[in-house]
């Protein structure tokens, strides 16, 4: 590959790579699994005057699962979510997890850094949106916590600023009565999706929906929570034509492109048939914990 | 010839044919010891890399570049006006046409060479490459070769003279008049139009060259991605106007080459000239973006079928019109004769007396190329139609894909067979691999389970493709590229020890010829495959050869390897004569041993024969072991073979998911049976690959769509079906050992059983085509308007 010219930093240590950030954070770009940065650099669509490798930060590669909290260090690669018992706390994310890419990305693409970039065809995104994940951002002076529908602004936009850096990634553990599951079209193995659907439901002691999340991928141009669909769920007893209610919602609601993956019609009735669908397999998961 | 079982003759150590020898070759690829262009380096060598048009169709106003050449490290900005200085700005295509090396009036595609840049670094020449500015004047882009021949569509090669369309070639073949009559007797016609998407090679290696030309002794040695390395020193001789014998193409190991190395790329010419004008080598190297955007592309045929039938499910006559879109330049690799490759064996396996095949081909502002991608030029087409309108024409009839092709299949008594377009079959036997497929694949119980399935709404289909190929040209009467007649060569050295050496004129890119053709030479001489070794690939050390592609390398240099083998072995019986005071009449040959009839004990080996050869020949016979043949064969050979596959198509999102692929080949006498098996499973991936994701497209503008491995999709061992194999066994007749070439039956054969077996999924709805890539979202919308009437 022939990027332009760039200069390269390697930190060892998270204070260093902050202060640099405090620095020159306007022209230094982070490099994690460098699996979106690099193609970008590659094709010049990316062109930053300086990387700042934090690969050899130590300390950032855990999974921690806490008081019903999931947590994802700024190393934390999508193969090891792939591998982590402790990920299996939520549904929706240790499902996904073998749909991100394909293996050798995989080992070196990171979940932060997925989010961070935000590409609207990434599949994290839908996954946090949908369970209500949020984001602890770093800067050399401050911390600050961030939910994720705060977090993505637009495609290839977020709100970390310059200075800061993305460090934690925290997704509520599913209850007993919880379920979840992700859903996605590709054309082959590490395509991105044609259409993705993250689906995540929490049930009440009587069996009904308490708390819905259903985020779509590919179809809008971010990755789109649909609250409205989530609402047609909430306070109801599942049933197949609920779930095919909500589906339909979020096949109205999303605004996908015709494109070589499909046409946009096409697409919209895939969200609908994946939506109905991974509110079902999420059901059958949640249900299990009903007595 | 029927089918036959063939066991090895010779024992493991020697290894001749039908043994699954390892592959000889394959330990420095996997130690990272092969020796690939881009691991070249000579002193003082230079980088090119290459300014390429950002539009589809422009008249180019000027190039500006002043601020490349003021880079540091900038050796030298080439454009055409310089090239023009040379009478090099144009070169010549291998259909005869011609092609800007470096645009000077015209861009004529999206990535088309404009100008190189030559630096001390690649990197630099990188960056230099886009401090070129060119000043464009945006003309129509022509994106399909339907708009192309509009009467209003803007004429894509004016720099030629006396043309006033963008009509490329027209031709026919077969008997229209007869095939009219056949039509207005028939019971029922049954059409398709489908179009055979734009796809792309795509070896592993993309192309590239270093250039290395010595201004003291005028020396071109030009090492290169080639497939062809001898009729490419030709090539630049004509080109470059070099001598011959001062040319040197050195084709190093290739990293895959399935029809891509075939053509000569303007990049070779520019580092050629370069070198020339510098007086140092220039090494170029695409990357993956150009080769995609730029190199031989393959297939984008729009093809219409028709199959004239009786009631009672007889063929009476077929009737193709197909027009090609050869983008912007006419670059097929294909013998001058036929204007559509070899697209007329459209008539298949089936046996019917008349058939017309009208084809045209149109310039259109996309990439030039029409190699022929892993097939024998235009062939994969060709099986692809017919094999489609068999199935669709089975269903008009109310019929069973399977009986109605059993019904039509060549008969193994008629061969050789005269097909209605001029191709004379050399043996098969259809039926017998046929049914072996289908007993492979259980297809009684697998038609129930498809009954029972479209009971509770799923939808499994089952599809077949029963084609024959034709592959190794020539003879050299009727096929030739630029003139030069398609023989291949083999040239043959038996040193004093009984060890050898062979050297061809074709040059293997991943398949094995230096443990194949040693396994030719062990099978006739007796000497252990091991004590071989194979060269090729350097013109300045083996014979003449026109290079490997449409499968010719076994069926001609495999063809002179055995008929020098066999000279040698001549030869060899009178230095057996001599050493055994006997007779020549009254030894007899047995595996490397000659001995006297019915004295076994009396035995002189290959290695003795070799030895005396050189220390001990027979008084007035000619010292030494050595020889070359060129082989010009009589005919081509037609390999064959029936695949089946079964399907599970979601009825919902319409992704389709392969059940089985049962694949039945037919290539005559098999080399190496491990070897042959590698190459079929590589083309059955690619069919699924072309059947099911793959195509290279372009939006309104002639932006190409296609231009990474993101958007062009190669599938990897996940998505790939598992591939269940079968074999039936008819020799050639007329091959000295019987074999039929491989190399692409499969690529050819088998992406219309996989979309055979979609359509048979859906054709119950109505559904009758589909063209590839059949993809989730295509077979939705073919659902979609079957459920809307
Ligand atoms: C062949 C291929 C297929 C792929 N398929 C998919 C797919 O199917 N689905 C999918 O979701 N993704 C896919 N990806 C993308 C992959 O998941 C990437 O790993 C991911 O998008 C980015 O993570 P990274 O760690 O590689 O980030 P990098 O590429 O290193 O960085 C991406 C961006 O995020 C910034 N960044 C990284 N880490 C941080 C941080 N901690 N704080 C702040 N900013 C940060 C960088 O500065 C950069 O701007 C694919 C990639 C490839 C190459």
């Amino acid at each position: 590959m022939y990027p332009a010219k760039f200069d390269y930093l390697a930190p060892e240590t998270l204070e260093e790579a902050l202060s640099i950030l405090h620095e020159r954070g306007d022209e230094v770009k982070i490099l994690a699994g460098g699996q979106s940065l690099i193609p970008m650099m590659k094709l010049r669509f990316a062109s930053p005057p300086t990387l700042m490798d934090i690969n050899r930060l130590p300390g950032l590669s855990r999974i921690n699962r806490t008081n019903g909290t999931l947590e994802f260090d700024a190393l934390v690669r999508h193969n090891d979510v792939v591998k982590s018992d402790a990920a299996k706390a939520n549904h929706t994310v240790s499902r996904a997890a073998p749909w991100v890419a394909d293996p050798i990305v995989r080992n070196l693409g990171t979940v932060a850094g997925s989010l961070a970039h935000h590409d609207p065809e990434g599949d994290w995104a839908s996954v946090m949106l949908a369970t209500g994940a949020e984001l602890v951002l770093t800067s050399s002076d401050s911390q600050r916590t961030v939910k994720i529908d705060d977090f993505l602004v637009d495609m290839f936009t977020t709100n970390c600023l310059p200075n800061e850096m993305v460090t934690k990634v925290r997704v509520p553990a599913h209850s007993s009565r919880g379920g979840g599951d992700y859903q996605k079209l590709e054309r082959k193995v590490g395509d991105y999706a044609t259409v993705g659907v993250a689906t995540s439901l929490e049930l009440d002691e009587g069996g009904r929906v308490a708390k819905a999340g259903i985020a779509l991928t590919s179809v809008f141009h971010h990755n789109l929570k649909v609250p409205e669909a989530e609402a047609a769920l909430e306070g109801e007893r599942p049933s197949d034509e609920l779930f095919a209610e909500a589906a339909n919602i979020a096949s109205q609601v999303c605004d996908p492109a015709s494109d070589v993956r499909g046409s946009a019609e096409y697409k919209r009735h895939v969200v609908d048939v994946f939506t109905r669908r991974g509110l079902a397999k999420s059901y059958e998961t949640a249900k299990g914990g009903l007595t | 010839m029927t089918a036959t079982e063939h066991r090895p003759h010779t024992p493991p150590e020697i290894g001749g044919l039908g043994h699954s020898r390892k592959r000889v070759e394959d330990a420095r690829f996997i130690e990272g010891r092969g020796n690939y262009v881009d691991d070249i380096e000579l002193p003082g060598m230079l980088h090119m890399a290459i300014h390429r048009s950002p539009v589809a169709h422009a008249r180019i106003l000027s190039i500006d570049t002043s601020e490349a050449e003021a880079v540091e490290g900038v050796v030298a900005v080439v454009t055409g006006e310089f090239l023009a200085g040379y009478n090099l700005a144009w070169m010549p295509t291998l259909s005869g046409d011609t092609q800007a090396v470096l645009a000077t009036d015209k861009v004529r595609f999206q990535g088309q060479e404009v100008a190189a840049v030559i630096a001390t670094d690649r990197y630099v020449a990188e960056d230099a490459a886009r401090m070129i500015h060119v000043d464009y004047e945006e003309l129509e882009p022509i994106v399909n070769p339907q708009r192309s021949l509009e009467d209003d569509a803007p004429l894509i090669r004016d720099d030629k003279e006396d043309v006033e369309s963008n009509l490329c070639y027209e031709w026919d073949s077969g008997d229209k008049d007869g095939t009219d009559a056949a039509f207005a007797g028939a019971d029922k016609i049954v059409t398709l139009q489908t179009h055979y998407p734009r796809s792309h090679p795509s070896p592993l290696e993309t192309c590239g060259v270093v250039a290395d030309v010595n201004p003291a002794t005028s020396q071109a040695t030009i090492y290169m991605t080639s497939q062809a390395p001898h009729a490419h020193r030709t090539v630049f001789a004509l080109v470059a106007g070099l001598p011959e014998q001062n040319i040197r193409i050195v084709s190093p190991d290739i990293g895959g080459g399935f029809g891509n190395k075939v053509p000569v790329y303007p990049g070779y010419v520019v580092a050629t000239a370069a070198s020339l004008v510098i007086g140092k080598p220039v090494k170029w190297m695409e990357t993956r973006t150009e080769n995609l955007i730029s190199t031989g592309f393959a297939r984008d045929y729009y093809m219409k079928g028709e199959l004239a039938v009786s009631n009672e499910g007889k063929i009476l006559g077929l009737r193709v019109d197909m027009l090609s879109d050869q983008g912007a330049f006419y670059a097929d690799a294909q013998p001058t004769k036929f204007r559509a490759g070899l697209f007329h064996i459209v008539t298949g396996s089936y046996d019917y007396p008349v058939a017309h095949v009208a084809t045209r081909g149109a310039y259109t502002n996309k990439a030039p190329g029409g190699v022929a991608y892993r097939c024998s030029f235009r062939v994969t087409e060709a099986s692809y139609l017919i094999e489609r309108l068999v199935q669709n024409a089975a269903y008009e009839l109310g019929m069973d894909p399977a009986e109605f092709r059993l019904k039509n299949f060549i008969q193994p008594d008629q061969f050789p067979y005269h097909s209605p377009t001029g191709f004379v079959y050399d043996s098969g036997d259809y039926e017998a691999a046929l049914r072996k497929a289908m007993g492979m694949v259980g297809y009684d119980q697998i038609q129930a389970e498809k009954e029972q399935a479209r009971k509770e709404g799923k939808l499994v289909g089952i599809g077949i493709a029963s084609f024959t190929e034709v592959v190794g040209a020539g003879h050299g009467e009727d096929y030739d590229i630029l003139g030069l007649k398609m023989f291949d060569s083999a040239e043959l050295r038996v040193h004093p020890t009984g060890k050898a050496i062979l050297k061809l004129g074709v040059r293997s890119q991943g398949q094995g010829h230096e443990t194949t053709f040693a396994q030719i030479v062990a099978e006739e001489l007796g000497i252990p495959a091991d004590d071989i070794k194979i060269v090729e690939g350097d013109t300045d050390n083996t014979p003449y050869g026109l290079g490997t592609y449409a499968s010719r390398s076994t069926p001609v240099a495999g063809a002179a390897t055995a008929v020098i083998s066999r000279k040698l072995r001549e030869k060899g019986k009178k230095i057996a004569a001599h050493l055994l005071e006997a007779s020549e009449e009254d030894l007899t040959w047995d595996n490397g041993k000659f001995h006297v009839a019915g004295d076994p004990e009396s035995a002189v080996t290959i290695q003795d024969v070799a030895f005396a050869a050189y220390t001990n020949p027979p008084p007035g016979l000619e010292p030494g072991l050595e020889g070359v043949h060129y082989y010009d064969p009589p005919n081509m050979t037609y390999p064959f073979g029936s695949y089946i596959v079964v399907v599970d198509v979601d009825p919902e999102s319409g992704q389709w998911k392969v059940r089985r692929m049962v694949a039945v080949d037919d290539c005559g006498v098999k080399i190496n049976p491990m070897i042959v098996e590698g190459q079929i499973h590589g083309g059955l991936a690619e069919g699924y690959a072309m059947s099911s994701m793959q195509y290279i497209t372009f939006d309104e503008s002639g932006n190409c769509i296609g231009s990474n491995f993101m958007d062009y999709l190669i599938p990897t061992a996940w998505e790939t079906p598992r591939f269940e194999l079968g074999e039936t066994v008819t020799p050639s007749p007329h091959h000295p050992f019987g074999a039929k070439g491989v190399g692409e039956s499969a690529t050819v054969g088998s992406p219309a059983a996989y979309v055979n077996a979609v359509i048979d999924a859906l054709q119950h709805l109505g559904v009758t085509n589909i063209d590839m890539p059949v993809s989730p979202d295509r077979v939705w919308a073919a659902m979609e308007k079957a459920n809307s009437g």
